[in-house]
């Protein structure tokens, strides 16, 4: 019954550049019959699966009879529900519906009939792909399961059709399948899918290639369709559970102080008055990670009060008197740091990027402009703070979190506990936002060590102040921008000097630049083609905080410092910054890193075969906004519209934002204008969401987002400080365009590539308004300065 | 000891007066549509209605609602079909979902006292609930449609 799936379905993630990929995809199988009915328990009779053992193991253990226990993607009840399995993490970019869509459209399963079923942590059976070891980030769940997800769906059809044929003693090309039920085309009967989950259980799925025939786009009834999300009626009423909402028989309820300072230690503690609280039953130390070890995704350390309700725990810890021995970080002070970061950017050293010879084209400038950028610390503030609930007294340890990465999640557990990751399952709750902070499971560590610790179930519940002081930062940043222009006002060239703490130094702390990953986050891949000389450099920075990924994380400093300094050179040539732009950018339709010496481009893990850098569109998002925003109307006094393009995560993006700088130097931002090009789409409504939120989330970025630490500890704490975009100062009128020349080409992402054109969109927009030009972020007060 | 009704039922607390009613309702009554998001009255993930009034839970403490009726998400509708809740799902508002359960209420209670708000008046009223996704306009349309039903 297990056979083999035609291989060159899969050519394309096979022959794929993506460094990352340690599996191959998965073949697909029909399961039915399979213990796994057991151990899932469904009643389901026909079940589709995959698996990654290869074929000559399939045959020993068939000859064995040694049982698999596949992963599951679609099944389909007697009463012809169909269940289809979600692999990725829902955090609000609409996975849960996005996927579902694709496998029940290639099935032709009716929506009103399908029911999503979250999976476990499994890279073994849950990455069908092979790409990300269910690792939801880098807006690649779309676009790295887009073909699994239709030859799934499709496989599951075209068993249908076979059990149809074979109960009426017909040809399969006889049959076809409409809206949940098989067709004979010449009488017109037809079966409900409930009906043939019996006989579907034993065909098998056909090993011939080109068996399993995919629909051809123009016959999808859900892809490309607008979709409502699949969780809407539980949030709306309160049931939607999330990742502090799992309780245990026996849990105890934990919050733990952690040092201010990056991986200083405990150096004494006095429990006594948080012993009085009543609820609070314990006070244990969490030991601190030896200083060998460096911080990856580990738990850092701390003195947890362990209670019975939440609020019980957070009163005992605000009694624990704590001696702290904050270690070497304290000389991480932002005002000093900054100006660190500056001199690093102007001192460059590592070429990233090289065209042409940038030092003689400026001796040869007409104009040369240069100018300083720079951008602040971050951090996350998902609504949801993190939370894990650990079961560590027997084997399995289970793990119930909001995480993005629930293999992650295994593997560090594992590592805390002195066990092997297959002796933790990890189940994945809704996230409550993730925006990257959820990806680093050092928070279910914590939960982990707890639980074993006491020997009961653990739920350790993170609060505001801990995830804004305690947290992985978007790294701080400064860009040291220098560019010559000849007699017409044409860019000659362009030198751009990058400064900033890489992640890398969670695993090395040592470590002095960026690495590929960062230099391949805007900053190598800019697709600005018609510059003769171009050099990109990267200056070296001590690393003194957790570093780690944000939505969109580079690309947000990279956008920001290129379009900007792009309206500088366009203001200062008296050129318009439309013509400008589109002149710089050019038509290409691809870009050849490798020529300007760009020799190991990371591309977000994925083949430039197949997701080439194509200037050409950038180009097209550009015009669009331009052209639906109104570029180049009049406007009032004190109004300005500004627009910015960006690449990342494949997707071209260009953001057009009206602003009114009032007179008391705040902003209103009454429309917004977002093109998107993002190749081949499933739900355009969840595009529109991403980017109407992008929006805001980039608003905040601009307008309000600083962290900053003193004597090496973050300043900030909770919303007061740390303020973020509300509906009073939030664009509420955020329109957004398909662009839709390039839909032949792979899917893109679309959760992240909305936010980095935003920030200098509003900043141009405000050049204009005001005549003043913003360099640094946020812009808080800079306007009321003024 | 202090008695109280939460969705229609009547529930005593015998412990410390001052724990806030967030996480009375979650941690005693295991309700879990109201949530933690600050514990500072900042960003209304916590909103529930006392006597038909939003308040921050994460900041109301338990005495301060003896006698009082709570309503939570979850007892907002017996069928989750209150026209806010309508329509939120409509407008297709949710991302991640974890605020949308204090939007609602707070939405609620603003149409309770306001059925016809200004535009002004709706992002005034909805100003004190953060949502990170960033649904603001979806909310602000669907406050707009349930005005209409309330």
């Amino acid at each position: 019954m297990f056979q083999q799936y035609a291989e060159s379905l899969f050519k394309n993630d096979l022959t794929s550049n993506s460094n990352s990929n340690s599996t191959k995809p998965a073949r697909i199988v029909n399961v039915s019959r399979r213990n796994f009915l057991k151990t899932s328990g469904s009643a389901a009779a026909l079940i589709l699966g995959a698996q990654w053992t290869s074929m000559v193991f399939v045959s020993k253990a068939k000859a064995a009879k040694q049982s698999f226990q596949p992963s599951v993607f679609i099944s389909i009840d007697h009463e012809g529900t169909v269940t289809l399995t979600s692999v990725r993490a829902e955090m609000g970019q609409g996975v849960r519906t996005g996927l579902p869509m694709i496998l029940a459209d290639e099935l032709e399963a009716d929506w009103g009939r399908v029911k999503i079923w979250q999976a476990p942590g499994d890279e073994t059976k849950y990455d069908p792909a092979g790409k990300d070891k269910q690792d939801t980030d880098g807006s690649r769940s779309t676009r790295h399961h887009f073909d699994i997800m239709r030859q799934l769906g499709a496989t599951g059809r075209h068993v249908l059709e076979r059990a149809a044929a074979l109960k009426w003693g017909v040809n399969a090309s006889e049959v076809y399948a409409k809206d949940h039920r098989i067709y004979h085309t010449a009488s017109g009967k037809s079966f409900d899918y409930g009906e043939l989950v019996d006989v579907a259980a034993d065909v098998p799925v056909p090993t011939d290639k080109g068996a399993i025939q995919l629909k051809h786009p123009s016959q999808w009834k859900y892809i490309g369709r607008d979709m409502p999300m699949v969780d809407n009626l539980d949030i709306s009423t309160g049931a939607a559970k999330y990742g502090a909402d799992v309780t245990l028989p026996g849990m105890k309820i934990a919050v733990i102080a952690r040092c201010p300072v990056y991986r200083g230690k405990v150096k004494s503690f006095d429990a006594s008055a948080a012993l009085k609280v009543a609820g609070v039953d314990k006070v244990v130390e969490i030991p601190a990670l030896a200083d060998d070890k460096p911080a990856e995704f580990r738990a850092l350390g701390g003195v947890a009060v362990v209670g019975t309700n939440t609020w019980s725990v957070i009163e005992g810890r605000k009694k624990l008197k704590i001696e702290w021995d904050p270690g070497h970080n304290t000389t991480h002070d932002s005002k000093t740091y900054n100006e660190t970061l500056r001199k690093s950017a102007h001192k460059g050293g590592q070429i990233v990027r090289n065209r042409g010879d940038v030092d003689i084209a400026f001796k040869q400038a007409n104009k040369v402009i240069e100018a300083d950028y720079f951008v602040p610390y971050f951090i996350h503030t998902p609504m949801e703070p993190p939370a894990a609930i650990v079961d560590a007294t027997s084997k399995p340890v289970k793990v119930w979190a909001c995480t993005q990465s629930p293999n992650r999640v295994r593997q560090y557990v594992a590592e805390a506990l002195g066990l092997e990751k297959t002796d933790v399952e990890c189940w994945q709750t809704l996230l409550g936002g993730g925006f990257g902070r959820k990806s680093k499971p050092d928070y279910v560590c914590e939960a982990a060590i707890l639980s074993k610790m006491i020997e009961t179930p653990v739920r350790v519940q993170w609060t505001r102040e801990d995830e804004i002081q305690q947290g992985y930062y978007h790294a701080a940043s400064a860009q040291y921008m220098r560019a010559g222009l000849d007699k017409s006002g044409k860019v000659t060239s362009w030198h751009q000097c990058g400064a900033w703490p890489s992640i890398l130094g969670l695993w090395d702390p040592a470590h002095k630049n960026g690495f590929k990953i960062e230099y391949g986050l805007g900053f190598v891949d800019c697709p600005y083609n018609n510059v003769p000389n171009l050099r990109m450099e990267n200056g070296e920075t001590d690393i003194m905080i957790r570093v780690g990924w944000y939505r969109s994380v580079n690309n947000i400093q990279h956008a920001f410092a290129m379009n900007c300094f792009a309206h500088e050179l366009a203001t200062a040539a008296d050129r318009d910054y439309l013509e400008f732009m589109l002149e710089l950018i050019g038509d290409a339709k691809n870009l050849d890193l490798s020529k300007d010496g760009v020799e190991d481009i990371w591309n977000y893990g994925d083949s430039v075969e197949d997701w080439p850098v194509m200037p050409v569109r950038l180009s097209n998002v550009l015009k669009t906004v331009a052209t639906k925003a109104g570029y180049g109307k009049p406007m009032h006094t004190g109004h300005g519209l500004g627009i910015a393009c960006h690449q990342s995560f494949h997707s071209y993006v260009a953001t057009a934002v009206h602003a009114v700088v009032r007179d008391d130097g705040s902003i209103h931002v009454p429309q917004v204008d977002v093109a998107i090009d993002c190749g081949r789409y499933v739900n355009p409504e969840g595009i529109r969401k991403q980017m109407e939120g992008a929006s805001i989330y980039g608003h905040t970025i601009a307008i309000h987002g600083k962290i900053t630490t003193t004597k090496g500890a973050v300043k900030q704490s909770n919303f007061h400080d740390y303020p973020v975009s509300r509906m009073a100062d939030a664009p509420l009128d955020v329109r957004v365009h398909l662009v839709e020349d390039y839909t032949h080409l792979k899917p893109c992402g679309v959760g992240e590539p909305g936010v980095p054109p935003y920030a200098p969109a509003l900043v141009n927009a405000i050049y204009q308004a005001t005549g003043k030009r913003i360099r640094t972020l946020p812009i808080e007060e800079q306007l009321r300065l003024a | 000891m202090i008695e109280l009704t939460v969705n229609g039922k009547r529930r005593q607390f015998t412990g410390d007066e001052n724990m806030p009613l967030l996480w009375f309702v979650r941690d005693e009554l295991a309700l879990t549509g109201t949530k933690f998001g600050c514990g500072a009255g900042l960003c209304g993930a916590c909103t529930l209605h006392v006597n038909g009034q939003a308040v921050r839970s994460c900041i109301t403490p338990v005495s301060a609602a003896k006698g009082k009726n709570i309503t939570t998400i979850e007892g907002l509708d017996p069928g989750g079909n209150h026209p806010v809740q309508r329509a939120w799902r409509e407008h297709n508002v949710p991302q991640c979902g974890y605020c949308q359960g204090g939007q609602i209420m707070q939405a609620a209670s603003l149409l309770k006292g306001n059925p016809d708000p200004s535009d002004q008046e709706i992002i005034d009223g909805m100003s004190g609930n953060i949502c990170r996704c960033g649904t603001y306009q979806r909310i602000f349309a669907a406050v707009r449609t349930a005005a209409k039903e309330v």
